[in-house]
């Protein structure tokens, strides 16, 4: 169901100053994401690019209030402003909500990593999809079921009637991600998470779904905040991109831009640790980042990556660098930056 | 050796501060932080050595009666009192007895006579015994002064026979019957499991068809057809085996398959792989290299299943087909509770099921602390 | 499916035939032919034996030959025309007087597997989804003690207590005047009112380890990732998690009713026995002491049968809403 492209103005979805805290009785709080700010523009795509541990599907899974009830968000706003309805907080709403349950599934949906497990086992894949429908819409198990076979034939899937009666072992990896795309894309959201929704797959079934992301994504008109540690599918699919690094968004911007020209030293760091295709002659070594990662309770009190950054200095384990301007809708957070520039000097 | 490069790695990847400890250490290590196991510990231990040094600890004998004081109610013990100075002080002494007659149900009823004390002694001269049966000792640790004055901490059964006595030398029985048959389990089920587990194959289907057999049937109707059939005119001893016997028939299970269950899982591990391939004998695999990274694991698993077999025996003489009355056992001590109308006036008599509940508890947590820290590189 | 069910009944087949080989070794475990002391009990009683009578029974179970003979005659006689062999104690034929005592025990263990789950299953989810809460402490406690507290003495203080504070003699099913009598409304009432205490002896211990097993397996369920699947869709959190986590949680807690099935008899014989419960309990204790094996291997025997029906029974239900099993998967 193509959708006419919307009229309203504004980014669709804010994050401002968002921190999430994972809080145990035994141990110290965990600050897991602290004061990002990111923003989703309607009908276009943010890759949310950074290591596993960086906060980035915490991020994506505060967005819908579905995180354990262990994690707390003390600060920060998550404005989603949909076209047909007033801006809402959602980080103010309480996860159990009527008011967030419609949003959640309905207007922003989100498809998961593990296509094997993220569906339950014991119910049929038509049975998992209509049940979206149902919930959300005024409408008859039987039309949710035409509707089911409908999509499911949308996603590609071969035999749609027959294959809603499945249940997922069934199916293949390939077909059960398709499956999940068909029950997030069921209530025509206008936001779509996906959260490494390729991670799991073999390589050619990857650039299946990538394709099949990308076309729905023009049949529907929805944004999408596409999270993955994997830069070579942000730029085949994303319009924006963030990295995140332990918490911290440390740049973000066009991905033309980031790709173009890395402000902060992790994502050139992360650009130099793909291979290239070059002939043998020109191959340089690749540079992994030193170290590991450590655990954001070890975080640097300064900047987060400078346990592990070759060119930190002075500041920058004490001092954390705020998000400065590299570029139009390009910012990084770098004590180098700030020095480089000189005062009074602006990037235009 | 090549457990020990595997510990020292484990040890360094999982907890580098610990550095170069030995496997017994950490599992101590992670056992004491279990509060509930290491008070359990306590209280199986206290519970063992009642049962190793039970004569010196009851007062009586358990046969020693007094038809006089059939079903006298506890006395309990008063620890301090005043002398014939009047001054207050640690002086141990019981209440004696006067007989009341309880007209609607025509029979005697002993009440407390705060009247009479009799003083309580410790390490006080009785008539010899051998301690454990090889010890001649002649002094008990406490008891009443006088010859014929009633002591009964507990009460007395139908017999006047003291239960606190009764109590400690069936705490005897009951516990050693269940390490004797945890020990035969553990001979058949380390043999079997092993066995199974090691070399696969046919064999191994037989032994797990066996198991699932044996546990998918009701285990108190088969033990009773087990113990029915022993004759009646065996001694005390031979009764004891022989109920070991039985509950091992089905207690060898659970333990083969906890034996069979890691060998399985250790038989690929790169270290038994590296033994095998440097040419050592099976045998020398097992002992050395298998056998000492599983044996946690086999004692949590023996721990776990001494409770069973304690349950069982008490159950089993309980309903009369387990030991016979002259061996002193709780479930044979219980067997005196079984009529309601003697319950009512003598609940006294529940005390042993008290003391099953204690132990039985103390063991199941004793057992999980060991198996949560039986792996001490796991988690 | 088929080809699951076919291989369960094959191995129940198998299975009831080896335990009818271990009640038929136990009906000839006590040494001597029972026959002789039947003929010497009832000759020290004073009645006459007819050599004849004893000659034909001799001969129709095989006394004095081998053991796979008379095990044959036993076991074609069962197949074929229903004959357990006889009661000497009672001298009537075993099928006489088991199927009553039977079916209270198959009526008794059925409510206390009902009880059972009943209890266990909200308790079970709620520990699980309250984690570390009082109401999951308690439940553990509970599930310790259930555990720890033998089934028999559970049913003595029950008796005791009920004795000292009400003066009620439990035990019985049926108050006299309901003893024969045929099914009524009264007669379930009175049913009802004596087997309340049975039935929560027997349901207490099971009860404790179903809400253990159902907390540990909800546990595992809560953390998988179809659980914020189901989340994401915007379900309320009662609906996710009875919906998707219990659902799939419940398929191992059917597999449970097999190992528990076994101890849920095995309690039920020493229950009866302490509270006087007109089942196949006390009977086969008796049968046991009095050495009236006939009698005693056939209880063992369906005492062994009805267990594995049980197990069959679960394994079709499992099957049955586990469509993992159902379609052959996994």
């Amino acid at each position: 169901m193509p959708q006419i492209p919307m009229a309203a103005e504004g980014p669709l979805l804010t994050l401002d100053d968002l921190s999430i805290v994972f809080s145990s009785p035994d141990e110290a709080d965990i600050v897991a994401v602290r004061q990002v700010d990111l923003t989703l523009r309607r009908g276009k795509t943010l890759a949310l690019v950074g290591e596993s541990g960086c906060g980035k599907s915490v991020t994506a899974r505060a967005i819908l209030r579905i995180l354990d009830k262990s994690a707390a968000i003390p600060s920060g706003q998550i404005i989603f402003s949909p076209d047909d309805a007033e801006p809402v907080d959602i980080a103010t709403l309480n996860p159990d909500s009527i008011a967030m349950r419609t949003i959640r599934g309905n207007r922003i949906s989100m498809i998961f990593q593990e296509p094997m497990s993220s569906l339950s086992p014991v119910h049929t894949i038509g049975d998992q999809i209509d049940e979206m429908i149902i919930l959300h819409e005024r409408v008859t198990p039987k039309q949710a079921r035409e509707r089911t076979i409908a999509l499911l034939d949308q996603v590609g899937i071969p035999g749609p009637r027959e294959r809603a009666d499945a249940y997922p072992f069934q199916l293949s990896g390939g077909l059960r991600q398709r499956a999940m795309i068909a029950m997030a894309l069921s209530c025509n959201p206008d936001l779509l998470i996906a959260d490494e929704p390729t991670t799991a797959l073999d390589v050619t079934t990857q650039a299946q779904i990538l394709d099949l992301l990308r076309q729905l994504q023009d049949d529907y008109g929805m944004a999408m905040l596409f999270i993955t540690h994997d830069l070579g599918v942000v730029a085949e699919i994303a319009d924006d991109v963030a990295v995140m690094y332990l918490g911290d968004v440390v740049e973000q911007g066009d991905v033309f831009d980031v790709f173009a020209t890395p402000q902060h030293p992790y994502t050139r760091a992360l650009m130099s640790s793909i291979p290239k295709m070059q002939r043998k002659a020109e191959r340089e070594r690749l540079q992994p980042i030193q170290g590991t990662v450590p655990s954001p309770k070890d975080r640097p009190q300064g900047c987060s990556f400078s346990s592990r950054c070759p060119v930190a200095f002075e500041p920058c384990a004490k001092v954390r660098p705020d998000p400065t301007r590299t570029g139009k809708q390009h910012r990084t957070r770098c004590h180098l930056i700030e020095r480089e520039l000189k005062p009074g000097e602006v990037i235009v | 050796m090549a457990t020990d490069t595997m510990i020292l790695k484990e040890t360094q990847r999982k907890d580098r501060a610990t550095g170069r400890e030995s496997q017994w250490k950490m599992i101590w290590r992670r056992f004491r932080q279990h509060r509930l196991a290491l008070v359990s510990l306590w209280i199986v231990i206290g519970f063992y050595l009642i049962a190793i040094f039970a004569e010196f600890l009851a007062p009586y004998a358990p046969s020693h009666y007094n038809s006089r004081y059939t079903y006298a109610a506890p006395q309990g013990i008063h620890l301090f009192d005043t002398d014939e100075q009047g001054n207050w002080g640690f002086r141990p002494f019981v209440y004696g007895y006067t007989t009341e007659i309880d007209q609607a149900a025509m029979r005697r009823t002993f009440v407390l006579d705060p009247d009479v004390k009799h003083r309580v002694q410790f390490f006080i001269e009785t008539e010899p015994y051998r301690l454990a049966g090889f010890i001649p000792m002649q002094h008990r640790l406490f008891g009443v002064a006088e010859p014929r004055a009633p002591f009964y901490v507990l009460g007395a059964d139908r017999l006047g026979r003291d239960l606190l006595s009764r109590l400690i030398h069936g705490t005897r029985i009951s516990l050693s019957i269940g390490l004797v048959g945890v020990v035969l389990s553990l001979f058949f089920g380390v043999l079997i499991g092993g066995f199974s587990g090691f070399y696969g194959g046919w064999f191994d289907s037989i032994v797990q068809r066996t198991i699932e057999f044996i546990r998918s049937l009701p285990t108190i109707p088969l033990w009773l057809g087990l113990a029915a059939a022993m004759p009646r005119d065996w001694g005390a001893l031979q009764t004891y085996f022989a109920i070991t016997i039985i509950l091992s028939v089905v207690g060898w299970t659970e333990l083969a398959r906890v034996v069979r269950g890691r060998f399985l899982a250790l038989r690929t591990e790169d270290f038994v792989v590296a033994a095998q391939l440097d040419g050592a004998s099976d045998y020398r695999v097992i002992m050395r290299h298998m056998v000492p990274s599983f044996m946690s694991h086999i004692i949590a698993a023996a721990t776990l299943a001494i409770p069973g077999m304690i349950l069982a025996e008490t159950a089993l003489s309980f309903l009369g087909l387990g030991l016979q009355a002259p061996i002193v056992s709780w479930g044979t001590l219980l067997q005196e509770a079984q009529n309601i109308r003697t319950l009512a006036s003598a609940p006294w008599l529940l005390l042993p099921g008290v003391v099953v509940v204690i132990v039985i508890l103390a063991m199941n947590f004793l057992g999980d602390g060991l198996r949560d820290a039986a792996d001490p590189y796991g988690r | 499916m088929l080809g699951f069910i076919i291989s369960r009944l094959i191995s129940m087949v198998l299975t009831i035939w080896a335990i009818s080989l271990v009640a038929f070794a136990i009906i000839q475990l006590p040494p001597g032919d029972y026959l002789t002391t039947y003929v010497a009990t009832l000759s020290a009683s004073g009645d006459r034996v007819d050599p004849r009578v004893i000659e034909a029974l001799r001969e129709q179970y095989g006394l004095g030959q081998p053991f796979i003979v008379q095990y044959w005659k036993w076991v074609s006689g069962i197949v074929t025309a229903g004959d357990f062999g006889q009661s000497f104690e009672w001298g009537r034929p075993v099928t006489e007087l088991i199927w009553g005592r039977l079916g209270n025990s198959i009526l008794l263990e059925g409510l206390a597997v009902i009880v059972m789950w009943f209890v266990a299953l909200p308790i079970g989810v709620y520990a699980a989804v309250n984690k570390y809460s009082l109401g999951d402490y308690l439940a553990t406690i509970f599930g310790f003690l259930g555990l720890a507290i033998p089934n028999f003495l559970f049913a003595l203080v029950l008796m005791y207590l009920g004795y000292a504070w009400f003066g009620v003699v439990m035990g019985g099913l049926f108050s006299p005047q309901f003893e024969g009598a045929h099914w009524s409304f009264a007669r379930v009432l009175d049913f009802l009112s004596n087997a309340w205490a049975p039935v929560l002896v027997l349901a207490t211990a099971g009860t404790a380890q179903l809400i253990r097993v159902m907390r540990a397996n909800l546990l595992d369920e809560l953390r998988k990732p179809y659980v914020t699947t189901a989340r994401a869709k915007g379900l309320p959190e009662w609906r996710v998690i009875l919906k998707y986590p219990v659902r799939v949680a419940l398929n191992p807690l059917v597999s449970t009713i097999g190992w528990l099935l076994p101890t849920l008899v095995s309690s039920s014989v020493i229950v009866s026995v302490v509270m006087n419960l007109p089942t196949a309990g006390p009977m086969l204790l008796r049968s046991l002491t009095t050495q009236d094996m006939y009698l005693a291997g056939t209880l063992i025997l369906l005492l062994g049968v009805l267990t594995v029906i049980g197990t069959l029974i679960s394994d079709l239900i499992l099957a049955w809403i586990d469509p993992r099993i159902r379609y052959g998967g996994e």
